[in-house]
């Protein structure tokens, strides 16, 4: 892999610039940076410029899927009778990712910046922030935040002077990984299960309440305010090719500096892990694998992960995703088989249960992983695992059911013969276990 | 307004008048669902099936669809938890470095298992998934609090300080 970052050195960092500022999550601390400078350039612009602006940045969105935002905001039908919404998603519930709740606690303004331009450019009066009901410590500084805005009047009935409204309402979730899919999270938002609904139509046609709805994540809103301040081709210039910009990684497994850290996209995975997370916690325990995006992409094996440079293209040209930037690194000893089984109870934990196929799947796979893993399973089981998977993926109305598929067939792939020495040993022949 | 056919013990009148104040924000008054249900837990520790009834009425639902809703969110109870509910994470980056251990220890020492409150109503134990503090794995929350970094002796010690 070639290393092809371009940014220059005063601009790797946007998001976490002020993380570690004493008060960073107080409004005079983010005026005193130059905050709300962003939104009052936006305001005094045309909307569809905003939009355009977004667009030349190439900014993707940072919870999943990678889709370009300004594209997305242009979804939205021109001249719609009907209200339209903007949902930010922190329901930050991937396995393996914690980004979102470092801009909630130590840099809300910047999110709500961000949220101002992203109305104003979608013609939206009313945002609502739907929080993990887990992270009430974010919670509460958000709403702090919020408060403070509206004093100030950033707010409320004449943000900058701008004449257009926009309230802001924080929604707290209650316990559900689903509620992080954005047609599930809709449905909670409304009142009722969080259900992911069919598709189309897309949420920016018949969103919430029936509206057109713009539904993106913290760290996608919070990228807005500096490229409305620097210019959307500013942006571009920072990552490489179609990966543009900057990225919170989470890193997290058995790395010598677990946390959140920022790099302009494409920097080699080598890099993350050595320069900033430390390296291995156990010098004697090199490297075994890597989950690059969350538990619900495919794994890596330590040799591809030490080649890779951490962007859309690259990861996916390996097989994987980038995902939600969770990045769990694996030791030399820990059992893949049993990392796996953990994965599988993730899911069959947070099925819905609307799709047989996927609940019922979900649960199947992850009871023979720990048939496997502790006893009782035949040979017969890996083959029915390869068969469930293939009913899965594909067949369901959201990619919960893909998203353990994925991974669940890359572990069996890449770790092959652990999976037939558990058969051979007919339980996990690892010395028990190397699991603290 | 539906409070008058409601039982007002269920919810102080600061509570409804928060929640009437946040129904502007909403054009439907089933969007109060999740506030709502928050409100009565923050109030009684759980949601009975006559506060799920009376929810209903005040956001002119049916109660099916309350029930229907309160058993789908991991979060809220239908059960009286203990005093302190210790959620112990048990998913992957936790279990790396010891979620299991944890676990362990805490049903060996509680004498409890996972749902289970203890018999003098002090602790209850959860297993749940990613809290989304992986990078201070492993992670419990008792009650609304992040306990990071954990060990079990360190979960002992915190345990042990509570009032
Ligand atoms: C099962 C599932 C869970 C998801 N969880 C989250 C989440 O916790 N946070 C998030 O931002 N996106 C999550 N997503 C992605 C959202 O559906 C959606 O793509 C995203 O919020 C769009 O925002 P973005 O374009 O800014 O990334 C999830 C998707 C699926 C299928
Ligand atoms: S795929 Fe699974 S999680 Fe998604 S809607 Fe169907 S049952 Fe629910
Ligand atoms: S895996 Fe435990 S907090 Fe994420």
């Amino acid at each position: 892999m070639t290393s092809g970052t371009k940014e220059s050195p005063a601009v790797q960092r946007i998001l976490s610039l002020h993380f570690d500022t004493p008060e960073s999550e107080r409004l005079a601390t983010y005026t005193a940076s130059g905050g709300y400078s962003a939104c009052r350039r936006a305001f005094a612009r045309p909307p569809e410029d905003v939009t355009e602006e977004v667009k030349k940045s190439g900014l993707r969105g940072r919870g999943g899927a990678g889709f370009p935002a300004g594209v997305k905001w242009g979804f939205i039908p021109k001249n719609t009778e009907r209200p339209v919404y903007l949902c930010i998603n922190a329901d930050e519930s991937e396995p393996g990712t914690f980004k979102d709740r470092y801009i909630m606690e130590r840099d809300p303004h910047m999110l709500l910046e961000g949220i101002l331009i992203t109305c104003w450019a979608i013609r939206s009066h009313d945002a609502y922030i739907y929080i993990r009901g887990e992270f009430e410590d974010a919670r509460r500084v958000l709403q702090a935040a919020i408060d403070e805005a509206y004093a100030a009047g950033h707010l409320g009935a004449n943000p900058c002077g701008s004449g257009w409204r926009i309230d802001v309402t924080i929604h707290r979730g209650a316990g559900a990984y689903i509620c992080g899919e954005e047609t599930g999270l809709l449905e909670s938002l409304e009142g009722k299960k969080g259900y992911p609904r069919i598709k189309p139509p897309f949420p920016a046609v018949v969103g919430l309440f029936q509206s057109p709805t713009i539904i993106n994540n913290v760290e996608t809103i919070a990228c807005v305010p500096w490229i409305l301040e620097h210019g959307g081709e500013a942006y571009a210039r920072i990552g490489v090719g179609k990966s543009t910009g900057t990225k919170l990684w989470c890193i997290s497994g058995h790395v010598a500096r677990p946390g959140v850290y920022e790099t302009p996209l494409g920097v080699p995975f080598r890099t993350l892990l050595e320069e900033y997370a430390g390296g291995m916690r156990h010098p004697d325990r090199p490297l075994k694998a890597v989950i690059p995006g969350g538990s619900s992409v495919p794994v890596l094996t330590a040799s591809e992960a030490l080649g890779v440079n951490m962007d859309y293209e690259s990861l996916g040209q390996l097989g994987t995703m980038l995902g939600s930037a969770g990045v769990m690194v694996i030791e030399e000893g820990t059992c893949m088989v049993w990392a796996l089984a953990v994965i599988t109870r993730f899911y069959a934990e947070e099925s819905c249960g609307q799709c047989t196929p996927c609940r019922e799947g979900t649960s199947w796979v992850n009871d023979i992983m720990w048939r496997l893993e502790r006893g009782g399973a035949t040979p017969e089981d890996i083959a029915l695992v390869h068969n469930l998977c293939d009913n899965m993926i594909g067949k369901t109305i959201c990619v919960l059911a893909d998203a353990m598929v994925m991974p669940a067939k890359s572990f069996m792939k890449k770790f092959k013969p652990e999976f037939d020495a558990h058969i051979a040993a007919g339980r996990c022949p690892l010395p028990q276990p190397v699991r603290d | 307004m539906p409070e008058t056919s409601t039982k007002p013990e269920l919810l102080p009148p600061a509570a409804l008048a928060r929640l009437e104040e946040l129904a502007r924000r909403y054009p439907t008054r089933e969007a109060l669902m999740l506030p709502a249900l928050w409100m009565v837990q923050r109030e009684h520790g759980w949601i009975s099936t006559e506060a799920m009834q009376y929810v209903a009425k005040l956001l002119d639902v049916s109660p099916v669809r309350v029930y229907g809703v309160v058993s789908f969110y991991h979060m809220f109870h239908e059960r009286a938890p203990g005093k302190y509910n210790i959620q112990v994470c048990q998913t992957l980056s936790c279990s790396l470095l010891g979620a299991e251990k944890l676990l362990q220890h805490l049903q060996d020492t509680l004498g409890i298992a996972h749902g289970e409150v203890c018999p003098n109503g002090r602790f209850m134990v959860q297993r749940v998934e990613c809290l989304g503090a992986c990078e201070h794995a492993p992670v419990c929350q008792i009650n609304d609090d992040f306990v990071f970094d954990l060990t079990p002796a360190a979960l002992d010690a915190k345990l042990a300080e509570l009032p």
